[in-house]
Formats: structure tokens, sequence, C-alpha cells
């Protein structure tokens, strides 16, 4: 398939009062047209900065001391503000986590699914008017036509989002980057949101960037996973190979201290001891190892680099080095293999 | 549910309007009936706006009740007066465990005094000796470190924090905690070490817990008994299990059918099922034991139907 997006050893700093913090220490991945990658991480991994690194919608402290991001072979890291714009909701947009400050309560909403068009010049305003209230009927608001003269406030939350949407596919963009785009929403509006922009993927051909905590939600949306912790990619694969071959320790604590509905009470859940590292400070080696029950020596002196599992899979741990000593994983993980395998024989 | 436990606390007929009488009047709690046992977690799901919050402030009397009853421990605390003695009594016996571990403690005030102010509005300690120590023992209680006693919140993360608000509530030896979404605030690694903090407590104390949430995954976890609220009205309510392996609303099995699920070939096949409002709901409705121990919001024609 084809790499629309390539992202090299993306390095990310902020300067704060305290210091600089290193929030993105070397990200590399790439997406291919009409795939939808799922970036999962805790608050502070840095998931959100990446995909903000791609847009340049970074905070003033920001600096993107290092790296590439190669859209169609150009470094949209050298592009001037001027052609930023014009890549910015036209070719490449974004929808926010909350649909309650992401509009503009001041203006129409059909006005406010209009502006990218106007604003990159293609069409006259009757003519963005119209796809604007075509695009509002593909994503769900009903009446469409009577509701472009509603404000953000006529609108409940789940409403909202779909016009936050509206407004970032109006130009069929090429990549849809969502930022926890149902994070704020209850799930029965959630699973309608998903649905949404699954159906519209298939409709536009729209490469989307999904990034959230929520390991279910990756698992019904995403093609491809990567899995971040402490501003690094640890493991990243298909949507099976993470879910039932996962190889990280981080990445089975994750699975694991989640219940499933089949938990029962008597197991007491698997958590994570610890918090993440601080940023300011970043460990030598590898920065999960001090909440890892798995972690060795070397794990604490050196940075693990990404060990191949297939083709598509890859987890940054020494514990898939030749010389590590087999390990015995969670319970949970373990009936996860099974279930790999099972899929392995059936294909 | 089996008599012979002893309910702790019992709901009858709950009302929690807001605006009475006026155009924009909300029926937040719309009768709502139901009883907490001993020892039990009582988990209340539902989604955002279902009254379920309102629930939990209007039985630890943070509102006062437009109508209904609130029996704890036998004795009606739906009417007691907002400053009386009565009122601080029942304030040490039920507790609250907040949402957000930011804005539920002050920032100006330091851990030992957040914890300690329980102990000191009830006169439980003599000395600031005393004091101190009962604040190294609630610290110790919920794996915190004791030495940090004198830090601000500011000090600690969101996982550390809720922390402090259990040992807050734990400060006064309560009967009865409500938790109101006390992890949906925090990062999915740190949630399973709150809840397992929680049930640990619970065991050593033998508390009773009111579990508020809209993560229907942890709830059911969490929780021997779940009630589903929708629109201010309990539609359902069993033991946790039969619940998911059973559920009979429509309501319930729309969200239970959105559950996003860790599991990809669960995901791929996963039918979600669409509620409708319109259809569901009419007069004559009320929620009855159609199964033992599994309460529905039905109509006689259709309680008749489970006999």
């Amino acid at each position: 398939m084809d790499k629309i997006l390539e992202v090299k050893d993306l390095h990310v700093n902020f300067a704060t009062y305290n210091g600089t913090v290193q929030a993105i220490r070397g990200v590399n991945f790439d997406l291919s047209a009409g795939e939808t990658l799922a970036i999962v991480g805790e608050s502070g991994s840095g998931k959100s900065i990446t995909v903000r690194s791609i847009l340049q919608l970074l905070a003033k402290n920001a600096d993107i001391n290092k790296g590439t991001i190669l859209y169609h072979g150009e470094d949209l890291l050298k592009k001037s503000k001027k052609e930023m714009d014009n890549i910015r909701g036209n070719k490449i947009s974004m929808i926010f986590q909350d649909p309650m400050t992401s509009l503009d309560p001041t203006m129409t909403i059909g006005k406010q699914v209009a502006e990218p068009l106007l604003i990159h010049n293609k069409v006259s305003k009757k003519e963005a008017l119209g796809r604007a209230e075509e695009v509002l009927r593909l994503v769900g608001i009903p009446n469409p036509k009577e509701r472009m003269n509603d404000y953000p406030h006529q609108f409940s939350g789940g409403q909202r989002q779909r016009i936050v949407i509206a407004i970032a596919i109006v130009d069929y963009p090429e990549i849809l980057i969502a930022d926890e785009p149902t994070t704020a929403l209850d799930v029965t509006v959630q699973a309608q949101i998903i649905d949404l922009l699954k159906e519209l993927q298939q409709k536009i051909g729209t490469a989307i960037i999904f990034i959230t905590h929520d390991l279910g939600v990756v698992a019904g949306i995403a093609d491809r996973v990567a899995v971040m912790y402490a501003g690094k990619f640890v493991e990243y694969g298909s949507v099976d190979e993470v879910f039932y071959n996962p190889q990280h320790p981080y990445t089975w604590g994750l699975l694991d201290s989640m219940p499933t509905l089949d938990t029962s009470e008597d197991d007491h859940l698997n958590s994570i001891p610890g918090t993440p590292p601080n940023l300011l400070d970043p460990p030598k080696g590898d920065a999960f190892a001090p909440r890892n029950e798995y972690a060795m020596q070397i794990d604490l002196e050196e940075q693990p680099p990404f060990f191949k599992i297939s083709k598509t899979h890859y987890a940054a741990t020494w514990l898939l080095h030749p010389d590590a000593p087999k390990v015995t994983p969670p319970k949970g993980i373990q009936k996860r293999f099974e279930k790999f395998k099972k899929l392995g024989d059936s294909k | 549910m089996a008599e012979d436990k002893e309910a702790i606390v019992q709901v009858k007929h709950l009302k929690q309007y807001f605006n009475i009488g006026k155009p924009n009047e909300v029926k937040a709690v719309d009768d709502v009936s139901f009883n907490i046992y001993k020892g039990e977690t009582f988990g209340l799901v539902g989604e955002s706006g279902s009254g379920k919050s309102t629930t939990g402030r209007s039985i630890i009397r943070l509102y006062d009740p437009t109508s209904g009853q609130i029996m704890f421990n036998g004795k009606d605390i739906s009417k007691i007066k907002s400053h009386g003695p009565q009122m601080k009594k029942f304030r040490r016996e039920m507790q609250m465990i907040f949402q957000d571990p930011y804005a539920s403690l002050n920032p100006r005030m330091k851990v030992k005094d957040i914890i300690a102010e329980g102990l000191d509005v009830h006169g439980l300690v003599k000395n600031d000796d005393e004091r101190d120590k009962r604040v190294r023992e609630l610290l110790d209680m919920v794996h915190l470190n004791p030495e940090h006693m004198t830090r601000y919140p500011y000090e600690f993360s969101g996982g550390q924090r809720q922390r402090i608000g259990i040992a807050r509530a734990l400060a006064v030896d309560p009967q009865f905690i409500i938790a109101d979404e006390p992890i949906s605030a925090l990062d999915v690694s740190i949630q399973a070490q709150v809840v397992n903090l929680m049930q640990d407590i619970q065991k050593e104390q033998g508390l009773t817990y009111m579990f508020i949430a809209h993560d229907l995954s942890m709830v059911k976890y969490i929780s021997d008994r779940i009630a589903v609220m929708y629109q201010g009205k309990i539609v359902e309510l069993a033991d946790a299990d039969e619940i998911y392996s059973h559920p009979l609303h429509p309501y319930t099995k729309s969200l239970l059918s959105a559950i996003p699920v860790p599991d990809p070939e669960i995901e791929k096949t996963r039918q979600r099922i669409d509620f409708d409002h319109k259809s569901s709901f009419h007069k004559g409705q009320k929620l009855q034991e159609v199964i033992p121990g599994h309460f529905l919001y039905c109509d006689d024609t259709k309680a008749a139907t489970f006999k």
C-alpha cells in the first residue's frame, strides 16, 4: 500500500519553568492510504503531542528539535506557515476531544462547517453552504437544512461531536486525526460515533489516526495499533498482533488491568504499580522498568531497541533478546496467546 | 435478595426535582426505590443526565429530597435539618468519595489537615499527637507514605490524590461510603490500583459501598448488585452477573451492547442494539420483581409473562 505519511525519529521538547520536558523521545511510524492507525497510551505519554506535531499545532514553548514528517515525501516541518495553512483542514484535518470547546458558540453551525471550504478559496459561499448541508446529513444530523442556522448550544453532546466531524471531513481530507474523539461521550453515543467514522472512511477513503486510552475502542476501530509510553512507542503491530500476541510488559499491564466482562470479583485486578516517569529527567534505560515486574538489570541501563516479531509487529523490550530468560506472562495474557494460535491455525 | 440480609439504606419513592413549578423543571430522580444491604457493593450505572449522581447526593443529603424516604439503619434521614446535631451524627456514618481528585481537595490545605478535618469536626482526637498518629494510620491504609502528610495536593498525582480522598472518607470510621465515579478521571493503569485498594479496605472494615459509574465493565467487576438508571428512573436491578447475562430491559440491552471490549474478534461481530425511548416508556409501569432478585421497570402485563 501507499505510504502517505512517514514520521521519522521525532523528538519534541517543551521548555518549562522547571526545565526541559522531553515529551517525545524518538517516534517512528507510517500511515498508508485508507487505513486506521490507533495510538494508545496514558495521559502524558505523548500521543496527542505526536499527532499535533504533524499539523504543527503545538504550544509556543514546544520545540520539534529533531525528526522529519514526510507527507507524500515532502517534509511538513520545512513548510512555511502559509503552506501549512493550506494542508490543515484540507488535506489533513483533526477532530478534538471536547465537542463543547471546539465549536464557536457565536457562529451558526452551517457557517462553521462551510468555513474550511471558504478559507481554502475553492468555492462560492452558496456552494460551500450546500456542501455543508450535505456533510451534516452524512454525519447524521436530522433536518440539516433547517438546523444549519442553529447555534452549537442547541445541539446535544453527541450531535456536537458529529458537527465537529462534519467540519473535519467537509473537504474530504486524505488524513483524519481524531484525538480522543469519544472520550467525553456516553457509551451508546460513543458507539454511534465510531460506527459513523468507519462508515465515512469507507465512503471517502480517508486514513485515520485515532488516539485513545480506551483499548476497547481500539479493538473496534484499528487496523494497526501503536502503544506509547513515556514519549516512545513500545510496541506496534496489526490489531490482532497487539491484542492477541502482545510482547511488551507495558502492553501486558494495560490489557490485564482492565476487567473484562468475565473477570470475577475473586480475581484481584492486575494493577501496574507506581506512576509514569518524570520526563524532565527521563530514565536512562527502559522508561517502564521501574514499574515492570519482569525488568532485568539491562532494562535499567540501556534502552531496548525494537525487536522484530513479524513483518508487521515490533516491540521494544529486552525480553525479546535471544539471551533473555523466558518469562511467564500474566494469566490473562496467556489466554490471549491461545487465541492468537487459534487465529493462526484458522488462517 | 435473601430476606435475612440487613438493609443499611432503604430508599423509598425518592423524588429529587429541581426548579419546581418553573418551565425548566427537571425531574432528576423520579420515584426511585431500592435497598442496599450491609457489606455489599451496590453499583448504580447510567449515562450522563440519568440521575445517578443526583441519587447519591440526595442519599447523603447534599440536597433536600423533594419527596420520598431515605432510611439509614432504620431511621428516616430524608428530613433531618441541615445543621442540627442529627445531621452531624449522620455525616459521620456516611461518607463520599468524589470523581475529580483535582477539584475535591482544597489546594491550600496540607494533606494532613484535609484528612483530619473530619476528626476535628467530630472531636475524635484529643490532641495534635493523636491527630498525627491517626493521619499516619490512614495514609498507611491507602498505601501512601505517611512522611508526605505535610505536603500539598499539587505534589501528588491523580491516583495518589484519589487515595487522599479515600483516606479522608475513612477518617471518621463510616459504615457506608458513596463513591461517585471515583476512577473515571484516572488512567487505566491507575484505576486498577484504586479499585483493588477500595476492595481491600471494604474487606478489612466491613464497609458498604454505593459505586456510581458509567464504566460498565468496572462496575460489574466491583459490584454485588447493580441498578441501571435512565431518565431519573431505575429501569432494572439485579445481581451483577444476572444483569449482564440476562438483561431484560431494552435500555440495559442497548447499554451493554455499546460497551467496547478489548478484543478485536468480539468487536468485529458485535451487534449494537438501538434503544427507542418513545416505545419503551408508558403509564402503568413500575419497578417490580419479575424473577427472584431481578427487578424490571415494566407494567403488570409484562411482569405476568415471567410467572
